[in-house]
């Protein structure tokens, strides 16, 4: 295993957390401001890709398509948050699980009633097309690279955000207190929605950003929704500091984990039987980490909640 | 249009329910990320049913959201309050595992239009059973075969770590006499492959075979294409099939894939077949349509000679497979399945279509490796 291979599956590992990071932030918001689960996050991840896929194909232009998934998501969202999720804030996290269940239902079928079942075209830009040659002879995909980029630009924007803005404010006043903030006369339904279509652009631009690597289908959405949930777990609910390192730290596991632990295997088993237990056990390794975790610190890395 | 035939073929069962007299059961996969597969079947198998112009075929099709629990459910309901003759239909190797049995032991036919598990062929076959598609290691033993030939000697092969996954790579490895660079086993349902990318291109692999269908086929290849590596890539045509090749786009392009279809393999039944199935559906058909247009016309052809209803007479006359098949020849081994031609294809544009070209055989008449443990 050389250095090469080894610096290369770092940077794979940093794009899928940072990736992973977009998913989770928005989720994090939602619960941390609105003590919502959002089982439909990956829905909406969903409508960013779709809605990318079909404007770069009638338009032609990627930018066009990125904007096109944030519009849409955030659009969905907002509506979603007005028509169904104001009527779950005092429910019980059992009933908010069953609503957004049923909203990944009827956004599923959906999808597949306008778009049909067959999976959808989406292609890196020709810009962003093909390897880059970095120093020490890396070759590495110019468009995973500019995945990393502009998923540090919105971690960067998120901070600037929360910490010194006026809405930033009042996001982290809901966190702690919600009637408080009420009672003090801001109006916190529009926050509440603007919080939501925030999260849900943010899903959006994910999936429309990943989409064009994967396979744009129905479902894509809930198995990046799971280990979104295993980040914000790790990271501490509500806290986007902790949703960014929890991103890193489940990215890094998942790929790295996948790369070594059939290489540990092989040097006791045989290579065939290795591979199989050596995968078995990478894919668990992200649930590991998050036990670790919590039974270290049971509310998170900078989970505040108890 | 596909609304268009459901409500035909609704309309059809209402206005023959008074005197069907063959009931044939089909649960397949019609919603969830593995839909496409399904509806593919059902169309091909409707197509057939259609131009057969039989009103007394009632064709009764359910949706098993490719839930093993669900398609036990929905068996029991056809089988025991829609008495049906005949069921077909299921996918998945995990569902027909769960269904074809039980089936089978209820004097049933069970005629499968893609799932070909080893079991079902071995040690498990069953005198009511018949595959019209394949055994699930064929089209994998048939690229391990087009491999040598070719003169790859050094390959990196995946799969996703699952039964068929398994089967996939025992499968090529059967045939296959070269050298392995490496063999990984994926994640079902992986979307990533960045990681493994990596790997191949640090293994120094002359050939690349993987077996991803679905969506993992689709977000492989795109970033197989992105990365850079230029070693050659070859699978099953799981990955390569009509309904998503346009996902994948030019990275599919000069593939080689083994399947014992295509829509130029020429005879008139084929030819016919691709042309009918277009216009009725406004797409092209699928390696899934042909199989399920061949499973409904095998039907059909025994219901030309027997009843199933006389079990003994209805098995001999599925079993000498009299029909024209779209694959040319067609008969059964000795444990009712498929001994075919597999050839070697290449993905080609035509206009703004993706589709595939035959390249040449890859094996002659072939059949499976588990005929010998079958004791029928």
């Amino acid at each position: 295993m050389s250095a090469i291979l080894i610096i290369e599956q770092i940077l794979n590992g940093l794009q899928f957390g940072i990736m992973l990071f977009l998913m989770a932030a928005g989720l994090t918001l939602i619960f941390g401001v609105m003590g919502l689960i959002n089982l439909a996050h990956g829905s909406l991840y969903m409508i960013g890709a779709f809605a990318a896929a079909a404007t770069a194909g009638a338009t032609g232009s990627f930018l066009l398509a990125l904007v096109a998934a944030l519009a849409a998501a955030a659009i969905v969202g907002a509506i979603v948050e007005i028509v169904v999720i104001r009527r779950l804030y005092c429910a019980a996290h059992l009933d908010q699980v069953l609503a957004t269940f049923a909203l990944i239902l009827i956004f599923s079928e959906g999808t597949r009633w306008i778009f049909g079942s067959f999976p959808l075209f989406l292609d890196v830009p020709s810009y962003l097309s093909g390897p880059v040659s970095l120093p020490g002879g890396i070759q590495y995909s110019l468009y995973r690279l500019a995945l990393i980029v502009i998923g540090l630009l919105v971690a960067l924007g998120l901070w600037w955000l929360t910490a010194r803005t006026r809405l930033g404010i009042q996001i982290r006043a809901g966190e702690n207190d919600r009637e408080m903030i009420a009672a003090l006369g801001v109006d916190i339904s529009k926050l509440y929605t603007l919080v939501f279509a925030l999260g849900a652009a943010l899903a959006g631009l994910a999936g429309a950003l990943v989409g064009a690597i994967q396979s744009v289908q129905v479902g894509m959405g809930e198995p990046v929704l799971i280990l979104a949930f295993v980040v914000i777990v790790i990271g501490g609910i509500g806290s986007i500091k902790g949703a960014f390192i929890g991103s890193l730290l489940v990215g890094l596991t998942d790929t790295l984990g996948g790369i070594f632990l059939p290489e540990l295997f092989k040097l006791y088993m045989e290579p065939g039987a290795a591979s199989q237990t050596g995968s078995a056990l990478a894919s668990m390794a992200v649930y590991i980490l998050m036990s670790i975790v919590l039974v270290w610190r049971p509310t998170g890395l900078f989970g505040a909640r108890a | 249009m596909k609304t268009g035939l459901l409500a035909l073929a609704v309309g059809a069962i209402i206005s023959t329910s008074a005197f069907a007299e063959t009931k044939i059961g089909m649960i397949t996969t019609l919603s969830g990320g593995g839909a496409g597969l399904g509806i593919d079947v059902r169309d091909g198998f409707m197509l057939a049913i259609a131009q057969s112009g039989r009103d007394d075929i009632e064709v009764i099709i359910e949706d098993d959201q490719q839930k093993p629990d669900i398609a036990v459910q929905l068996t029991d309901k056809m089988i025991q309050s829609e008495d049906v003759d005949i069921m077909t239909g299921i996918i998945w190797s995990n569902l027909a595992m769960a269904v074809v049995p039980s089936v089978v032991n209820q004097d049933v036919f069970y005629l499968s239009p893609n799932a070909g598990p080893s079991v079902l062929a071995g040690q498990g076959c069953h005198e009511n059973y018949f595959n019209v598609a394949w055994q699930n290691d064929n089209l994998h033993e048939a690229a391990g075969a087009y491999a040598n030939s070719t003169g790859y000697t050094n390959s990196f092969i995946l799969a996703p770590n699952y039964p068929a996954g398994q089967d996939a790579l025992n499968g090529y490895k059967r045939f296959y006499e070269g050298e392995l660079a490496g063999e990984l086993y994926t994640q079902l349902g992986q979307t990533d492959y960045a990681a493994e990318i990596a790997q191949i291109r640090a293994s120094g692999a002359d050939s690349v075979f993987f077996f991803l269908p679905g969506g993992m086929g689709i977000s492989f290849l795109k970033q197989y294409a992105d990365s850079g590596v230029d070693i050659p890539v070859l699978g099953p045509a799981f990955s390569f099939d009509q309904g998503i090749l346009q996902a994948v786009g030019g990275a599919a392009l000069g593939v080689v894939n083994t399947s014992q279809w295509n829509k130029d393999i020429d005879n008139p039944t084929n030819a016919s077949f691709v042309e009918s199935f277009e216009a009725e559906y406004g797409r092209l058909p699928s390696l899934y349509a042909s199989q399920g247009f061949d499973t409904a016309n095998l039907i059909l052809s025994a219901l030309e000679t027997a009843s199933p209803d006389d079990a003994g007479a209805f098995r001999e006359a599925l079993r000498a497979a009299d029909f024209d098949s779209t694959r040319g020849d067609f008969a059964f081994g000795p444990n009712h399945h498929p001994i075919q031609t597999i050839y070697a294809r290449e993905v080609v544009q035509e206009g703004d279509i993706f589709t595939n070209r035959i390249l040449g055989v890859a094996l002659e008449a072939h059949a499976d490796a588990y005929a010998a443990d079958c004791k029928m």
